[in-house]
């Protein structure tokens, strides 16, 4: 799925890198913990969280992760936002919750990858 | 005859600055990819020193990472002197945590790092000494 579509179904505002939103995602996942994120995250996945540190845009950087989106209208801080421009890294906001950002993006065939334990 | 490829990393890892946490796993990642080793050995790398540099910060106020690359191996050498772990066979199992609340906010703490660790290198080998300090060796073949 493009990110561009990630976007429109979760009606999101994309705060940076919008260069790159043509990219393809591959996998997606969902999580506050970044050590979750750590260890179960495939190739080119979207990051769906809840957390604005600049840790989660270095969890993102380390996995590969091309777009990272922020529930519950959370907007990350600057520093987040330098970083992620400086990898390439798409960020957007979406007023979704969690569940909803997920049960959205599943329905609309964006499935999690080989995200079981 | 082919050179032989040796290069040396070296980091402080500063303790007090959980946003700058990371800085020297990212600098080993671009190193890497510079090099053209192939992606997953490059992701379970920076997994893998990522884990390791944030537990220095959250659990030992920081330390010293090495970095060395071969044409065998990357191994990775933390080093700190915080307080150490007493029991590492606990300290390995899977959700044993001790981080604070205000940690597990930051969303580290869930005690998934050193199965991490485990789990994406080829070998893991911990020296602790409560109240001397923790190194934490780490390898990856290539
Ligand atoms: N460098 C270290 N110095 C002291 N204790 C450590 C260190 N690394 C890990 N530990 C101990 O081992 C536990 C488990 O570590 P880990 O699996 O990374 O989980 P987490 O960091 O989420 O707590 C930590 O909670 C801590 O008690
Ligand atoms: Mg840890």
């Amino acid at each position: 799925m493009k990110i561009s579509k990630i976007a429109e179904i979760l009606e999101a505002e994309v705060l940076c890198c919008d260069g790159h939103t043509e990219n393809e995602v591959m996998s997606a996942c969902a999580s506050d913990m970044m050590s979750d994120v750590l260890a179960f995250v495939k190739d080119h996945a979207v990051l769906i969280t809840g957390l604005c540190n600049p840790q989660v845009i270095r969890t993102a950087e380390m996995m590969d992760i091309v777009c990272v989106v922020y529930v519950r209208g959370k907007k990350p801080d600057a520093m987040s936002i330098e970083l992620a421009e400086s990898k390439n890294i798409v960020l957007m906001t979406s007023k979704y919750r969690m569940y909803q950002a997920c049960g959205l993006l599943f329905s609309q065939g964006m499935h999690g990858g080989d995200c079981l334990i | 005859m082919s050179e032989k490829r040796r290069i040396v990393l070296e980091f402080d890892v500063d303790g007090d600055n959980f946003v700058s946490a990371g800085k020297a796993s990212e600098a080993v990642k671009s190193n890497l990819k510079m090099l053209g080793l192939p992606p997953a050995l490059i992701r379970r790398a920076a997994i893998v020193m990522y884990e390791g540099e944030i537990n220095m910060v959250i659990h030992a106020k920081g330390g010293r990472a090495y970095v060395e690359i071969t044409d065998q191996e990357i191994s990775i050498t933390l080093k700190d002197v915080g307080p150490g772990i007493p029991d590492i066979d606990l300290a390995m199992q899977e959700g044993y945590s001790t981080a604070p609340d205000e940690i597990r906010a930051l969303g580290f703490g869930a005690g998934m790092g050193l199965p991490n660790m485990k789990k994406y290198s080829d070998s893991l080998e911990i020296q602790s000494e409560p109240g001397k300090g923790t190194t934490v060796k780490m390898k990856i073949k290539l």
